[in-house]
């Protein structure tokens, strides 16, 4: 495990609000190609941390260190030229744009081309923006106005746009918020596959404990803003503290359970 | 001493109808998320009514009677005019109720004129207060200290009725969450209604508490939006007390401004609002506005380039048009020249707005600043006409580089009334630098060179540089730039998320937008040959506005249409009536009310509607109409 890269290292993350601990002394490590799951009830901080990786919010005290960089302090798209792509829990996508336009856009700013007041975008990088509608599923759509996709679709088409500067990390905010049970499975393999195939390392946050299950190499439990446990799924699972703290009576197991899940 | 004093009691008396009408227009913003552009209109209508009721009505009790009568009979007019017109709007977008309340304003000031006619009319003093208080020496009017006391009053008021009633608090909690009010079991009508109410009885109150210091005149409505619209993107717009300092701290700089820049004292007051918005971009008082209100817009149609096709039409419509010469007459070559002007006009207007979701309204600054530019190099430099039209809107870009950088911090409704309060201030600075813009006057005799002389050849060139400025445009929009830009506006968030920097590309086309303005304005430079400060007018700011709106914003290039159809209307229409005012504000209340989509927008609609009855999967037309005449 050593000869792999570490992608992301949080050191005693901290931020209050007033006088609550939303965050506090907050330490992991994420290492490429390594699915990591951000789990915790309401309230924990999930979001709060996810906030200061990507740039949203600037943390009291703290490291954070992507790709070997300093990112406290950097604006959300300082951190996505480091290589970081990002989802967000609702979508947040151009919707007066076609499929394909959504990617290119991102395409157009991977490629430095922000300023280019000549070329035509519509013929932009047409072929590689197809190939990564292609392996979210969303080649069939491309040429389909974005306003007028269904969720389950939007969120592949906002996976997509996040690969498009070959992210060698992806933080994922609830990926399959809002989703039928059925489309968040398969949302989450096909991060998987591309997460794997392409050595991207993933920190997802989610409420769903068969995604999270099923998925996360790894799992850090969030409760009041501070870490609990860390460990495989199994371990997780098995601890004690966690059960008490966060899965209570084990209900959140129970199938029937699920749709309440993501309130 | 004492003259600095009662220099700044002079600020303080004046600060109390600023404060009058800006915590008014706050209110309403805060529960309706309108930003009243008619509230100058209410205040004017309050002054007029009550210069007539205390002319008509007796003694002390008439005087002050009247007052307070003409504020709530100008309330009344509110609550008709938020029954009937904008509770149809509510659910447009923020850029289309600025307009119907603009229109509204356009309204008022014929009525006005129509009703009391065009003259000033000086009102009574006040009963009790005609007299002045002497100060070491320097009098200051004892109305004065009346409405020093006034300001702090009416806020004591206010604090208690939104603390204190029933009816406070729903409307504080309306302006935190209205939908959760209404969840609650609130009736949103009603309490819309009575804010507005309340908003516009302050108005005209601030109107008719005017009428023994000023003068009641046609044009005080624009003079004091203008000055409100500082005072809350000073104070915070939804702050009665941001409202209540803004309106201290405008109305002092405006009193020791004159002492300090005799000429353009507003530029003082330009500087603190420039520090204020870059400090606190949000206002003194004002909170950060959540993520700005999506407008989901009215079509989801994804522009497309031109076909092969309707590229041919394209040129086909432009050859046409080249072709006026042969049969219009010196007559219909001006007109047509003008046309052509606004229609490079109206499509910078139309990409800052469509392509980049910035609703200026004071675009004039720029198209102004180009026709200076080239006064300027004309008559001071000397230079020929070539180097004149090429370099003349680089003051336009100038203008626009140095306000766009403030403008672009703010969105929505603050970016409008940012930019129209920067278009004021390049107006008061043309009408009042008199040594170097010869002010009211203008500047004279800038004619074009023998070339481009005749009416023939001067449309030929307005022409041949509209289908340049259209063309580069449209190229721009189509560019990677110009996808940047409205990535921008479809989603800050995913646009930062993906490495665009949305500030400087708003920025950029703010540059841009305002050079091409500056280009028309060069050339209505020659076209009039003269210059004159309401080339930079509000006017003509809305007059862009009008196009673009008619055309369509949601198209790629509804503007060209927009300016042909509006100028011609307009020409048409200020030979036809007296009235054009009345017409026009009721021609755009219409156009918002009932046809949102413009001319172009309207057209698409149809088609795409014919397009998929027929099941065909075509590529959407952008349809294009070109009459030259």
């Amino acid at each position: 495990m050593s000869m792999v890269p570490t992608l992301l290292s949080v050191e005693g993350l901290t931020k209050s609000y007033g006088g609550v601990h939303a965050v506090r002394g907050v330490s992991f490590e994420l290492r490429a190609g390594e699915i990591l799951a951000l789990i915790g009830p309401n309230g924990a901080g999930k979001s709060t941390c996810f906030d200061m990786l990507n740039g949203q919010n600037i943390p009291d005290s703290g490291r954070i260190t992507i790709l070997g960089e300093e990112t406290v302090g950097k604006k959300p798209r300082a951190i996505w030229r480091l290589g970081v792509g990002r989802t967000f829990q609702i979508t947040a996508t151009f919707p007066t744009m076609t499929v394909r336009e959504n990617v290119q856009v991102a395409l157009v700013s991977h490629r430095h081309q922000l300023f280019n007041l000549w070329s035509s975008t519509p013929h932009f990088a047409r072929e590689e923006a197809g190939r990564l509608l292609d392996l979210v599923g969303m080649g069939a759509y491309a040429e389909r106005p974005c306003g007028e996709l269904a969720y389950g679709d939007l969120k592949r088409l906002e996976l997509a746009i996040a690969l498009a500067n070959q992210p060698k990390l992806l933080l994922m905010d609830e990926p399959t918020a809002g989703m039928a049970p059925r489309e968040r499975i398969d949302l989450m393999r096909l991060t998987a596959t591309i997460a794997r195939e392409q050595s991207i390392g993933v920190l997802f946050t989610e409420h769903d404990m068969d995604v999270v299950f099923e998925h996360a190499d790894r799992i850090l439990v969030l409760n009041r803003g501070s870490l609990i446990a860390e460990g495989s799924p199994e371990e997780v699972r098995g601890n004690a503290q966690v059960r008490a703290i966060y899965l209570g009576e084990g209900l959140v197991y129970d199938a029937r359970h699920r749709d309440g899940a993501h309130a | 001493m004492a003259f600095y004093f009662v220099q700044f009691l002079t600020g303080l008396a004046s600060a109390a109808s600023l404060f009058l009408v800006a915590s008014g227009l706050s209110i309403i913003f805060g529960v309706t998320r309108i930003v009243n552009f008619a509230h100058g209109a209410f205040y004017m209508l309050g002054a007029y009514i009550a210069f007539t009721l205390t002319e008509r009505l007796e003694g002390a009790l008439g005087f002050w009677g009247g007052i307070v009568v003409a504020a709530l009979v100008v309330a009344v007019v509110g609550v008709l005019v938020e029954m009937v017109l904008l509770r149809r709007i509510y659910h447009s977008p923020e850029l289309f109720q600025l307009l119907a309340t603009f229109g509204l304003t356009l309204m008022v000031q014929d009525i006005v004129v129509l009703i009391w006619g065009p003259d000033d009319l000086l009102g009574r003093r006040a009963p009790g207060f005609k007299g002045a208080v002497d100060f070491f020496g320097q009098n200051i009017p004892s109305y004065d200290l009346f409405l020093i006391v006034l300001g702090p009053v009416v806020l004591g008021i206010l604090w208690l009725l939104f603390q204190r009633t029933r009816w406070g608090v729903l409307v504080r909690a309306a302006t935190q969450d209205r939908d959760m009010v209404a969840a609650l079991g609130v009736n949103q009508k009603w309490l819309f209604t009575s804010v507005f109410a309340v908003g516009v009885f302050l108005a005209a109150l601030g109107g008719a508490l005017q009428i023994p210091r000023d003068a009641v005149h046609h044009a005080m409505d624009l003079r004091i939006i203008v000055e409100v619209f500082v005072v809350v993107v000073i104070g915070g717009l939804g702050s009665i007390i941001g409202a209540f300092v803004a309106a201290v701290l405008v109305s002092e700089l405006n009193a020791f401004g004159i002492l300090i820049f005799p000429k353009i004292s507003i530029i003082l007051v330009f500087l603190v609002m420039a520090v204020v918005l870059i400090v606190r971009p949000w206002g003194l008082f004002g909170k950060p506005e959540a993520p700005a209100r999506r407008t989901p817009g009215l079509t989801v149609n994804p522009w497309r380039p031109w076909t092969s096709n309707e590229r041919l039409a394209a040129v086909g419509a432009l050859i046409v048009a080249a072709a006026l010469p042969l049969f219009g007459g010196n007559y219909a070559l001006t007109v047509a020249s003008e046309i052509a002007i606004f229609v490079i006009f109206a499509v910078s207007l139309h990409f800052l707005m469509s392509v980049g979701g910035l609703a200026s309204f004071g675009h004039a600054a720029y198209f102004g600043l180009g026709a200076y530019g080239v006064a300027f190099l004309a008559k001071f430099a000397g230079l020929p006409m070539i180097a004149c039209l090429l370099l003349g809107p680089l003051l336009g870009l100038a203008g626009a580089a140095v306000f766009g950088f403030f403008a672009v911090q703010l969105s929505g409704v603050y970016f409008a009334m940012l930019t129209l309060a920067f278009a004021q201030i390049v107006w008061s600075i043309a009408f009042q630098w008199v040594a170097v813009t010869g002010g009211d006057n203008g500047i004279l005799g800038v004619w074009p060179e023998k070339w481009a002389a005749s009416p023939s050849h001067f449309y030929w060139l307005s022409l041949g540089i509209a289908a340049l400025a259209v063309m580069i445009l449209r190229i721009i929009v189509f560019s990677p730039f110009g996808f940047a830009l409205r990535a921008t506006r479809d989603s800050p968030l995913r646009s930062e998320a993906v490495g665009i920097n949305g500030k400087r590309i708003q920025w950029t086309a703010f540059v841009i937008a305002g050079t091409v303005a500056g280009l028309a304005g060069a050339l209505f430079a020659y076209l009039k040959g003269s210059v004159f400060p309401d080339n930079m007018g509000i006017s003509l700011s809305v007059d862009a506005l009008v196009m673009v709106l008619l055309g369509g914003v949601e198209t790629v290039f509804g503007g060209v249409v927009g300016a042909i159809v509006y100028k011609a209307l307009n020409i048409w229409l200020v030979s036809q009536t007296e009235l054009s005012k009345l017409v026009l504000g009721a021609f755009i209340v219409l156009i918002v009310v009932a046809f949102p989509k413009g001319i172009v927008g309207t057209l698409e609609s149809i088609i795409s509607r014919r397009r998929k009855s027929s099941s065909s999967h075509q590529p959407l037309l952008t349809s294009r109409i070109e009459t030259a005449e």
